[in-house]
């Protein structure tokens, strides 16, 4: 139901088809364990139907007073992250270019050497005492967030034998429904490993690519603090329900 | 040239790495003190209304080997069938149910444990009902884009019969695949990646 005293009529129309041109396709060889981990039989395709049209709500008050702020979420106290500070801001819109208002963002992120705070990252870079690396945020009226980090390193992976991650944030984010729900990463404007990582390559157009690169903001930086990164996501569209076909009493 | 329809594109899926446990669940791989509880971590509180079940998830590859680095979130409606969510227009869902998990795999076995109840009968676009069923969103290492498929119940075959989804499956031996097995007050569900039993996965 519609939250109460909110004089917004929520929307209901199904979402426009997925591009699977547009993201990287299950199988992408050079990124190894998709090998034994993409379907191989075509997907079964119908409109969205209530299941798919809705999703959960995640209020504000969920959150903690740090948790979009890496830098200090796991810091003991007066201590803070090392590494490049850094604020990564924009907006969570759909394909139609609207905010989209209360979407829940995680984030996750290795430490500025390259390390993940994880017992499957053996990579000798050391872990920093003071960055767990996950933090979360929730949008505004208008689809805004921002927060606080350090800008990851980036790190060899057991793909290639050579191969190396650019620096990256990984972003989970809920729109309104469960057929939005997405998952991806941000990088960096003018990092050359983009190029270079079977990962980014998966997706085949440059110009997809391109719209996860963040870009640097001097307009947007503090003097004296942290460089700001503006990275805007998109999220699938929907239709107006206005002139959908509505089973009879309805 | 006709005026241009200015819309944006989706931003691309990226896959959710080894280390998706970071992000979105912190408590479960050690990082604690940042949220005081891994989200969806628990689905039903004691005045929760239904019929209390588990739901014992594990994904394969194309091997049969199961993913210890997967992580599933599932969506359903509540016991009458009801979305506790603002598109919901049907009625006021039980307040004691957000009807949203999400849970890794195990690291040693693989399995993803969920404490549910059984949802309601969802309507079809056209009014028919759909059977219950739970959505599945699964990410993992090696998966590029988030896959989503159903689980329906063994014990609904009545149901199962009419459901408009299940029905829009061509190759009739691939309906099973999405039919978890009942077993005590839990259903048994294996996800298939690839393979002979690969699971029907759905673009919606």
């Amino acid at each position: 139901m519609p939250e109460p005293g909110s004089n917004r009529m929520p929307e209901t129309g199904a979402f426009f088809q997925r591009d699977r041109t547009w993201h990287p396709p299950v199988l992408t060889p050079n990124y190894k364990t998709s090998v034994l981990r993409s379907p191989q039989k075509a997907l079964l395709a119908f409109d969205n139907t209530a299941s798919e049209l809705t999703g959960p709500v995640f209020g504000h008050g969920m959150l903690g007073e740090l948790d979009n702020d890496l830098i200090h979420n796991f810091a003991r106290p007066g201590e803070s992250a090392i590494g490049e500070r850094i604020i990564v801001y924009g907006k969570v819109l759909d394909e139609r270019g609207k905010g989209v208002p209360g979407a829940l963002i995680e984030f996750w992120q290795a430490n500025s050497g390259g390390r993940y705070r994880h017992k499957k990252d053996g990579y000798l870079a050391p872990l920093d005492p003071n960055f767990g690396g996950c933090g979360r945020t929730i949008t505004g009226e208008d689809g805004a967030y921002a927060f606080r980090t350090v800008k990851p390193g980036p790190y060899p992976w057991p793909n290639g034998p050579n191969d190396w991650r650019p620096s990256h944030i990984h972003f989970s984010i809920f729109g309104h429904a469960f057929a939005q729900r997405l998952i991806t990463q941000m990088y960096f404007e003018g990092d050359p490993l983009i190029w270079h990582c079977p990962i980014v390559r998966g997706i085949r157009d440059r110009a997809a690519i391109e719209t996860l690169i963040a870009a640097l903001d001097m307009q947007a930086t503090i003097p004296m603090d942290a460089r700001a990164y503006k990275f805007d996501i998109v999220l699938r569209g929907r239709r107006a329900s206005l002139f959908e076909n509505r089973p009879e009493g309805n | 040239m006709a005026q241009s329809i200015a819309r944006l594109k989706e931003s691309p899926s990226q896959t959710a790495g080894p280390y998706v446990h970071i992000g979105l669940t912190p408590n479960f791989c050690g990082i604690g003190g940042v949220y005081p509880a891994d989200l969806g971590a628990s689905m039903v509180n004691d005045k929760t209304q239904g019929e209390r079940i588990g739901l014992e998830i594990r994904v394969l590859d194309g091997t049969g080997t199961p993913l210890r680095d997967a992580l599933i979130e599932i969506w359903q409606a509540d016991a009458n069938g009801l979305y506790n969510s603002p598109a919901e227009l049907r009625g006021a869902a039980d307040p004691d149910f957000l009807g949203w998990g999400r849970c890794p795999s195990d690291m040693e076995t693989g399995l993803c444990s969920f404490q549910t109840i059984k949802p309601g009968r969802v309507p079809f676009r056209d009014g028919r009902l759909m059977a219950p069923h739970v959505s599945l969103w699964i990410v993992a290492r090696g998966i590029n884009i988030g896959l989503h498929t159903r689980l329906y119940f063994s014990d609904e075959a009545t149901a199962n019969a009419e459901d408009p989804i299940l029905g829009r499956i061509e190759q009739r031996i691939r309906v099973p695949t999405l039919i978890a097995e009942r077993k005590g007050d839990s259903y048994i569900f294996d996800v298939h990646l690839q393979g002979e039993k690969e699971t029907v996965f759905f673009d919606s």
